[in-house]
């Protein structure tokens, strides 16, 4: 469009010439300017319009369309637990090798309150203090009747009874939600496997249950796998004989005044751990809050089987005499001199109450417990191979038992290996390790030289793992073990019938703080195999600062407190291991005119 | 003949009563839905009114009594309004703007807030005015006079002005706070824009600007986030106003559960007002609330259609931003009962109860129904209304 000039100049000339004034001719073209303009902008404006038009038709039309969608639709029940549906409550029980429940869950409800909808706010927190003894009645006066409360939990978990009763008050503010809460029927039994169980993210409707610790945390997620469609965990644990053993391990405990134990039965060739117990030991149902003063470790919730790690003595001794056996340094026969002076470092090496054995055979030092002659031994395996060994046998890593306490149980190794630490090492001291780490290395020995990882979880069979020595070098250990029992230190652990073979140790306790050991604390270990001739089961009892006063001074060597809890620990799991006893008259009789 | 030959047609039509050209004039069609709907507003007060009465101790019928004398000032201020030409109501308007805003100003000194947190209201003793919803109306037509005086040559930048009093308008609302209104301005004064020919860049921006605002009220505000939350969760706490409309929407099904049966209104505080549709749909069912939407729809369709036809920029616009804003707010209003919006308090215009919001409804279409008067267009109006050459 060409733009024409307000006072086109021919024009405006044009009229003057005329006398016309040439102003009406600017207000003319000014008009006629505008008038296209404002035609430009009319048509602009009606396309506008119409979209506008179309955009409202259609918007009300939708309003309408959704209007009939509604009222078509089938009015559901109001129902005050759709909005927190999205936690997920169900969470899978936990059972033991027979399908006996170990975890479970039970219907319980919350109480809550909507004090905007109370009537008699006065009276509702008179009652339910009537209910509930613990709950403050002023406290609740003042949530009850403040307007600006609209919501607040009274109570998390109620019993059938109470919400009976709270129900009874008829007071239409006080409501309940359902709570699904984590029951553990047996209490405190294999409470350090199971851990405990706590609420996560919590709403009305329901609450969201989450491990806290054992085997509830480890496995966390998959039991709460809503694809997992409630199958039960089924676990390595025999109910009754960890029964059993707590029961017997609780009275060891008290009558050898120690003030902790802990011990681990396992299948050595599964690897399953049957029964694992840690005393002092706490109810899962109402798991205490962790120690805020004093050693974690004297804590009821601390796992000594897995958790704990100790210089667990002289039941090293048979890893240095099977190693020197497997690398044909000795045979079972070889005489050692095991008499003093034994110097290593510049430090002498010594024997439990200034012993001197004089020259015996390997066999014998096992059966005395001979430092001198395991130290030797070791020595002569050197630092590298004895490293190697251990390490196969897992002292150099925490185990791998599926509950969350079992990555702090890592071993404590000297800083640096030096020939005094392979030889004391070699008798179980400057290296600290869990029972459970000497369960799994004892049952590589017992099953006939390989390797089993310990496990909570059912297996189907046995565990074919590394070979770590001979069948021959493990036989030969088992008869030394089993003679250690038979005519050693561990006497008191002959069990009729059951040939319990096993090492004992007792290690003096470091002080806390460093500078050197106690004089009169111990941990008191047994470990041991059953039966001997074809080992099933290894067990490892372990007592902590036991005392025997029953003699003219007291005693604190493991033959005379671990060994003899585990014979009766055994006498009694045994049998319900299915075991059938096998006499040998002429044995029994010897050992009995032995003892008297 | 002589006489239209020179000119003095102008004086035979000025001489036509003032009533018969305005019925002969006037859209028939948006006056029999206005009157319509202001009809079902009393229908629903009866129903949606005595639990309401009953809580506040007046008689049964205390709040229909009141609804049909302000409707009565509503018709009459309607009907009187849309009996004024253009310009007339375009000077009437300019001036009440100014009391509206004065008022509105005011409002933090004088007004009250009737224990609601929001000081939005004067109480006269019988009765509250709520400035802003004059305000509204009135707003309109400044705009579109300033929008429509910047389309003359030589004419004052009116759009920016107009932007300018907009933003002072919607910060005061907001100051309140009463977003609602706030938005409800913010949008009357983008329809006028976008009419009035707005760029497409410019209108492209801004919804980007709008879309970012809103991002950042959802991650800053926690009353507004929780509204969003509540809007795209699925499921509907039953215990919430939302809960009970839509249980309500549901239980009247097509035909409703039967006048006088329903429940709702029990429950709903704002049954009266917010969710007035909600007791309409329980009591008289879909075909009610479709009869409504209709009214509301050809009440805005046929006045845009008929404006679309002016020729005069200012009424154009005026007429749009009347018709925009009434038929958002009662989109939004129902819009939110359906859950197709997030929650916001609005009232359904002519429907719901509410002394100022009648009134100044009734302004509002009285000037719109002025606005959409059939009349002289392009040259010959001008010459009928002798500014020819």
């Amino acid at each position: 469009m060409t733009r024409t000039p307000l006072r086109p100049l021919a024009r405006i000339l044009q009229a003057r010439q005329k006398g016309e004034n040439p102003d009406a001719i600017e207000r003319e073209n000014l008009r006629i300017r505008h008038e296209q303009m404002r035609d430009k902008a009319r048509v602009r404006a009606e396309g506008r319009l119409l979209v506008m038009s179309v955009m409202f038709l259609v918007a009300f039309a939708v309003v309408g369309a959704r209007m009939g969608m509604l009222a078509a639709s089938e009015p559901a029940e109001p129902r005050a637990h759709a909005s927190g549906a999205s936690i997920i409550a169900s969470r899978a029980d936990i059972t033991d090798r027979h399908g006996r429940i170990l975890a479970t869950n039970m219907e319980t409800h919350s109480l809550y309150a909507h004090p905007q909808q109370m009537i008699e706010p006065l009276r509702a927190a008179r009652e339910l203090k009537a209910i509930f003894p613990d709950l403050d009645e002023e406290r609740m006066v003042k949530d009850f009747t403040d307007p600006k409360r609209k919501f607040l939990w009274v109570k998390k978990k109620i019993s059938p009874e109470q919400m009976q009763a709270v129900h009874d008050i008829g007071e239409p503010g006080l409501l309940f939600g359902p709570r699904e809460m984590r029951l553990y029927p047996n209490g405190a039994l294999a409470s350090h496997i199971m851990g405990g169980a706590s609420f996560g993210r919590e709403g009305v409707a329901s609450a969201e249950v989450i491990g806290t610790a054992g085997i509830e945390k480890f496995f966390d997620e998959e039991l709460r796998d809503p694809a997992r469609g409630g199958a039960p965990l089924e676990l390595s644990i025999d109910l009754s004989v960890q029964a059993a053993t707590e029961r017997v391990l609780d009275s060891g405990m008290r009558l050898l005044n120690a003030k902790g134990a802990a011990s681990v039965l396992m299948d050595v060739h599964t690897g399953e751990v049957i029964a694992l117990a840690s005393l002092p030991d706490f109810d899962p149902n109402d798991r205490p809050n962790p120690p805020t003063k004093g050693s974690p470790s004297d804590s009821p919730l601390f796992n000594r089987a897995v958790q704990g790690v100790y210089e667990l003595g002289s039941t090293f001794k048979i890893f240095a005499a099977a190693q020197a056996m497997e690398l044909g340094l000795v045979r079972p026969d070889t005489i050692i001199d095991t008499r003093p002076p034994f110097k290593v470092g510049g430090h002498r090496i010594g024997e439990f109450e200034g012993h001197n054995y004089g020259e015996i055979p390997v066999e014998e030092i096992i059966i005395k417990s001979s430092n001198r002659g395991t130290g030797k031994m070791a020595l002569a395996i050197g630092i590298d191979r004895q490293q190697d060994f251990l390490r196969k046998l897992g002292f150099f890593e925490p185990t791998p038992l599926e509950i969350v306490e079992a990555a702090g149980g890592k071993p404590l190794l000297p800083s640096r290996w030096t020939d005094l630490s392979s030889v004391t090492i070699s008798y179980g001291h400057g290296l600290s390790s869990s029972p459970l780490h000497l369960a799994a290395a004892y049952s590589a020995i017992a099953n006939g030289g390989t390797l089993v990882r310990p496990t909570l979880l059912k297996q189907q069979g046995a565990q074919f793992g590394e070979r770590v020595m001979s069948p021959q070098v493990a036989a030969d250990s088992r008869d030394m073990l089993r003679k250690v029992v038979s005519s050693g230190t561990a006497s008191f652990g002959e069990v009729p019938g059951y040939h319990v073979g096993g090492k004992t140790g007792t290690a003096d306790k470091p002080r806390e703080h460093g500078g050197g050991y106690y004089k009169d604390k111990v941990i008191a270990t047994f470990a041991a195999m059953f039966p001997a001739h074809d080992p099933k089961y290894v067990l490892i009892v372990t007592l902590d600062e036991p005392v025997e006063t029953s003699g003219s001074k007291p005693r604190r060597t493991a033959g005379w407190t671990a060994v003899p809890v585990a014979a009766e620990m055994i006498g009694r799991i045994a049998p319900l291991l299915g075991l059938r006893p096998e006499y040998d008259m002429g044995e029994v009789a010897e050992v009995t005119l032995v003892r008297q | 003949m002589t006489e239209m030959v020179y000119g003095t047609v102008s004086s035979v039509r000025e001489g036509e009563p003032v009533l018969p050209k305005w019925w002969r004039t006037v859209d028939r069609w948006a006056l029999s839905c206005i009157l319509m709907l202001f009809g079902v507003g009393i229908l629903l007060g009866l129903a949606a009114s005595p639990p309401l009465a009953e809580r506040n101790g007046f008689g049964h019928f205390h709040y229909v009594q009141r609804q049909a004398f302000f409707g009565g000032l509503a018709l009459t201020a309607m009907l009187l309004t849309s009996m004024m030409s253009p310009v007339q109501v375009r000077r009437v308007a300019v001036i009440g703007f100014l009391g509206a805003f004065i008022a509105l100003l005011g409002l933090p000194f004088l007004g009250t807030d009737f224990g609601k947190g929001a000081v939005r209201w004067y109480s006269l003793g019988f009765a509250s005015v709520q400035p802003s919803e004059f305000l509204k109306p009135l707003f309109v037509i400044v705009v579109a006079w300033l929008m429509a005086a910047s389309q003359e040559i030589g004419g004052p930048p009116g759009k920016l002005w107009s932007f300018g009093l907009t933003v002072t308008i919607v910060l005061t609302l907001a100051l309140q706070p009463d977003f609602g209104q706030a938005c409800l301005v913010l949008f009357g004064w983008g329809v006028m824009w976008f009419v009035a020919g707005a760029p497409m860049v410019l209108l492209v921006g801004l919804a980007g600007l709008v879309g970012l605002g809103g991002m950042l009220a959802y991650s800053n505000s926690e009353h507004f986030a929780r509204r969003i939350d509540g809007f795209l969760n699925p499921e509907v706490d039953p215990t919430t106003q939302l809960g009970y409309a839509t249980n309500a929407i549901q239980e009247g099904g097509f035909f409703g559960v039967g006048v006088g049966e329903g429940t709702v209104k029990w429950s709903l505080p704002d049954a009266h007002t917010d969710f007035i549709i909600a007791v309409a749909a329980e009591e008289y069912g879909l075909i009610l609330v479709l009869v409504i939407i209709a009214l509301y729809t050809t009440v805005v369709v046929r006045s845009m259609m008929r404006l679309i036809r002016e020729r005069d920029p200012f009424i154009r616009l005026a007429g749009t931003g009347l018709a925009a804003m009434f038929g958002v707010q009662a989109m939004i209003n129902m819009g939110v009962a359906v859950r197709l919006l997030p929650a916001k308090g609005m009232t359904l215009p002519f429907v719901s109860y509410g002394g100022s919001s009648l009134i100044a409804g009734g302004i509002a279409l009285g000037m719109l129904l002025a606005f959409t008067r059939t009349r002289p267009q392009g040259e010959i109006g001008e010459i009928l209304r002798g500014r020819a050459r």
